[in-house]
C-alpha cells in the first residue's frame, strides 16, 4: 500500500468495528449500545432521523469525539494508541463544514493536501470531482453543490482508505445531489470503502450496500438494501384516502370513514400490515392483484368512496415507519 | 515538522488578511491618520499664548479703565504672550466652564483686581501667574533682578517623539491580538476548525503559521510607521533597528499568545470581541502611550509595571528616545517573555477544537 507501512503490518479484515458503543450529554442518551461492523470495500450507510445518533456515532469513529462505554477498531487499530496513523488514513467529510471562503478551490486543496504524508494530485482530484472550470474561484462563490464536492474532494487529496461522508446531500438541489451520488458510485466501484450517514432513504437505497437503520441511539435493522425491504413481507405499498380532502383554509381534521376501520382492513388476505395516515389508510401488501379486488368490494357494500388509490413499492421509507410507526422525515 | 503544511498554513492566513481590505487599512492606514493627526495636533508653534477675558467696566471708572488698557496694550505685538478678549460681566462663569478663556480678569473699584480661575488647570494656573506679571510691570513695577530668557528645542523631546513608540507598541499589540482572535474564532464558528482536527495537521504548526503570518505583517507595519514617524514627522531612532525589531518581535508573539489564550475557547465574534476589549482597555489606559504611565499613584505601579504593553512601550521608547541598546530592555524583555510562554502553555491545553 501506498502508505508503505511496516512489513508486520496486518490488514484487519474490518475497515470498521464498533461495539456496545454509549454517549450520553447530560441527561440525553444519544448512542446507546450500538454495535456496527463494516467490511473492507464496503458502501455503508447509517439511515436514520435527525436525531438518531448518527452523527455522534460517526464523529466517535472519527476520532472527533469520545465514547462513554464500548469500543471502536477503525482499520484494525484504536484512536487511544493510532491516532496519527488512522489520520492519515482516513478521507472525512463533516456535516456542514464551511471552508475558508477567501481561499480558492485549488488554494483550498493545496492546504488540506499538505496535511497528508501521501495522496493523490490536486489536478486528478479537482478533475475528479468536476470542479475543473472552479479551480481559480474564491470558495465564498461557489454554489451548493460546488461546496460540497469540494468538500469531497478535501476528503479524498489523502487517498483514503476508509472516507466517512456525514450527510454528504443534506440541503442541495436535485440535481446537485445526484452529481455527488454518481461521484459516489464511482469511488465505490475504485473499490473504496466508505461509510455514510443520511436520512434519505432514496440515497441510501441507491449508494448503500449494507444499511443500518439507527433509532433512538441503536440499530434496530441491519442489512442490504434488498433483506431489509423483504423483512416487510410486503411487495407494496396501497394508499387509501378516505372522504374528501379538506378545504385548504379550513383546519385540517383526519376524517377517517367510521364505516371502516384499520382492522378490518388488516383482516383481509395478503394484507401483512398497515397503519392510519391523515385522511386515510397504508396497507402494506404481499400482492396487489390479491388485494385490489376486495377493497373495492368492500368499498361498494359500505357505499364508501376513495378519493385516492395509489400503490408503490416497499422501499426503505416503509421499512423505517413498520419499524418505528413513524416517517423518517418526522425525525 | 512538515515544512509543505507549515507554508501552506502561513500562506493561508497571508492570504485570507489580504483579501480582506478592511483589515489592511485598519491595520496600516489608522495608525498613520493617527500619527498624522496628533502631528498636526502637536505641531511645532511658537509657545501657546494664553487667552484672557476683561470683564468690561462701566465708562467713568477710571481706575478700572486703566487695569482694562494696560492689559490690552501688553497684548499687542508679536512677542506678546496674552490674547485678552472682552467678556460681559454677566457670562463670567459661562466663558470659564466653557474654556473659552482661561483666566477673567474682573477689576475692582479702587484699582484693584480679582483673578478668577480655574486653579486644577494647569493653563490657568500659568495665566495667572502671566497676566499679574504683565499687568503688574505694565503699571510701572520694576524688575529687582535682571532676567533674560534662554529658550531651546531638542528633537526627541516632543510629544509627538514621545507618542510614536507608544503607539507602534499599541499597534502591535492590537493587530496581534486581533488578528488571531478574529480568525481563530470565525474557523471554530465555521467548523473549520474541527474540520482541520480531522486531518492529520499538526496542531503545533496551526498555532506557529499564526505567529509566522504576523511577523510578516509585522515588519511591514513597523516599517510604515516608523518610516512615516521618521521622514514626516522627524521622530528621531537612536538606538539599534536590530534592537527596536527583537523588542517588537518579542513583544508581537506575546501579544499574539495572548490573542491565542483570549480565542482558545470563544465560539463566536461577538464573544471574543468582548473578551479582547476587555483585555486591551486596562492597557490602553495604564500603560502609557499617550501619557506617561508614572502619573499614575504609586500604590498600582506594580499592576501598571506588569502589564505586557507597559513593557513594550518602555522598551521601544527607551530604545528609540534614549538609544539604549538590547541590554538596556532586559527587564521588559522578560516580562514580555513570560507572556509568551504563560499564555502559550495555557493556550494549548484549554484550546477548543470545536
Amino acid at each position: 500500500m501506498r502508505h508503505g507501512g511496516h512489513l508486520d503490518e496486518v490488514v484487519a479484515p474490518l475497515a470498521l468495528e464498533v461495539a456496545g458503543l454509549r454517549k450520553s450529554y447530560g441527561s440525553v442518551t444519544a448512542v446507546n449500545g450500538l454495535d456496527l461492523s463494516v467490511a473492507r470495500g464496503q458502501c455503508f450507510g447509517l439511515l436514520g432521523p435527525n436525531g438518531a445518533g448518527k452523527t455522534t456515532t460517526i464523529e466517535i469513529c472519527e476520532g472527533l469525539n469520545t465514547a462513554d462505554s464500548g469500543t471502536v477498531r477503525v482499520l484494525g487499530r484504536t484512536w487511544d494508541t493510532d491516532a496519527m496513523w488512522l489520520r492519515q488514513r482516513l478521507g472525512i467529510q463533516l456535516q456542514e463544514t464551511q471552508l475558508a471562503d477567501k481561499l480558492t478551490v485549488q488554494e483550498t486543496l493545496s492546504l488540506f493536501r499538505s496535511f497528508y504524508d501521501a495522496g493523490r494530485s490536486i489536478d486528478e482530484v479537482i478533475d475528479l470531482v468536476q470542479l475543473g472550470e472552479k479551480r481559480t474561484a474564491r470558495v465564498l462563490g461557489l454554489s451548493g453543490g460546488q461546496k460540497q464536492r469540494l468538500a469531497l474532494a478535501c476528503a479524498l487529496v489523502g487517498d483514503p482508505e476508509l472516507l466517512f461522508l456525514d450527510e454528504p446531500t443534506t440541503g442541495l438541489d436535485p440535481q446537485s445531489r445526484r452529481q455527488l451520488w454518481s461521484l459516489v458510485e464511482g469511488l465505490k466501484r475504485d473499490g473504496r470503502t466508505i461509510v455514510l450517514t443520511t436520512h434519505y432513504m432514496d440515497e441510501a437505497e441507491r449508494l448503500c450496500d449494507n444499511i443500518a437503520i439507527v433509532d433512538h441511539g441503536q440499530v434496530i435493522a441491519l442489512g442490504t438494501p434488498r433483506q431489509l425491504i423483504a423483512s416487510l413481507g410486503a411487495d407494496n405499498v396501497i394508499r387509501l384516502g378516505l372522504g374528501e380532502p379538506a378545504p385548504t383554509n379550513a383546519p385540517v381534521t383526519v376524517s377517517v370513514d367510521a364505516s371502516v376501520s384499520l382492522d378490518e382492513l388488516l383482516h383481509l388476505p395478503d394484507v401483512t400490515g398497515g397503519r392510519v395516515v391523515a385522511s386515510g389508510y397504508e396497507l402494506r401488501v404481499s400482492s396487489v392483484q390479491a388485494v385490489l379486488p376486495s377493497l373495492l368490494r368492500l368499498a361498494e357494500s359500505r357505499g364508501i368512496r376513495w378519493t385516492e388509490l395509489s400503490t408503490h413499492s416497499a422501499t426503505l421509507e416503509d421499512v423505517f415507519v413498520a419499524l418505528t410507526g413513524r416517517e423518517l422525515r418526522e425525525g | 515538522m512538515r515544512l509543505a503544511s507549515l507554508k501552506q498554513l502561513t500562506m493561508t492566513r497571508f492570504r485570507e488578511f489580504i483579501r480582506e481590505p478592511e483589515a489592511v487599512f485598519w491595520t496600516f492606514v489608522f495608525p498613520l491618520l493617527l500619527a498624522g493627526g496628533l502631528a498636526i495636533a502637536f505641531r511645532d508653534k511658537a509657545p501657546e499664548q494664553a487667552i484672557v477675558g476683561v470683564v468690561s467696566t462701566a465708562a467713568g471708572d477710571d481706575a478700572a479703565m486703566r487695569v482694562a488698557k494696560a492689559l490690552l496694550s501688553a497684548a499687542q505685538g508679536d512677542s506678546a504672550v496674552l490674547r485678552v478678549r472682552r467678556v460681559p460681566a454677566d457670562s463670567v462663569e459661562e466663558v470659564l466652564r466653557t474654556g473659552t478663556v482661561a483666566l477673567v480678569v474682573v477689576p475692582t473699584s479702587g484699582g484693584g483686581v480679582e483673578y478668577r480661575y480655574d486653579p486644577a488647570r494647569d493653563e490657568a494656573r500659568a495665566a495667572r501667574q502671566q497676566t499679574d506679571d504683565v499687568l503688574q510691570r505694565a503699571l510701572g513695577r520694576e524688575d529687582v533682578v535682571p532676567s533674560r530668557d534662554v529658550t531651546m528645542r531638542e528633537r526627541g523631546s516632543r510629544y509627538i517623539d514621545f507618542f510614536v513608540p507608544g503607539l507602534l507598541a499599541m499597534n502591535i499589540m492590537g493587530s496581534s491580538i486581533w488578528s488571531l482572535a478574529f480568525a481563530i474564532v470565525t474557523q471554530r464558528n465555521k467548523r473549520l476548525l474541527k474540520r482541520l482536527a480531522a486531518t492529520p495537521m499538526s496542531r503545533f504548526e496551526y498555532l506557529l503559521s499564526f505567529v509566522l503570518s504576523r511577523l510578516i505583517f509585522l515588519g511591514l507595519e513597523i516599517g510604515v510607521l516608523l518610516g512615516f514617524g521618521s521622514m514626516v514627522l522627524d521622530v528621531p531612532i537612536r538606538g539599534s533597528i536590530g534592537a527596536l525589531l527583537v523588542v517588537a518581535f518579542v513583544g508581537a508573539a506575546a501579544f499574539g499568545a495572548i490573542g491565542l489564550l483570549v480565542s482558545s475557547r470563544s465560539r463566536t465574534v461577538e464573544g471574543v470581541s468582548g473578551l479582547t476589549n476587555f483585555v486591551m482597555l486596562p492597557m490602553w489606559i495604564f500603560s502609557g502611550v499617550f501619557f506617561a504611565s508614572s502619573n499614575f499613584p504609586a500604590a498600582i505601579q506594580p499592576v501598571v509595571q506588569a502589564l505586557p504593553l507597559t513593557a513594550l512601550v518602555n522598551g521601544l521608547r527607551a530604545i528609540m528616545l534614549q538609544g539604549v541598546g538590547l541590554g538596556g530592555v532586559l527587564p521588559e524583555l522578560a516580562v514580555l517573555g513570560a507572556y509568551l510562554v504563560v499564555s502559550l502553555v495555557v493556550a494549548l491545553r484549554i484550546f477548543r477544537w470545536q
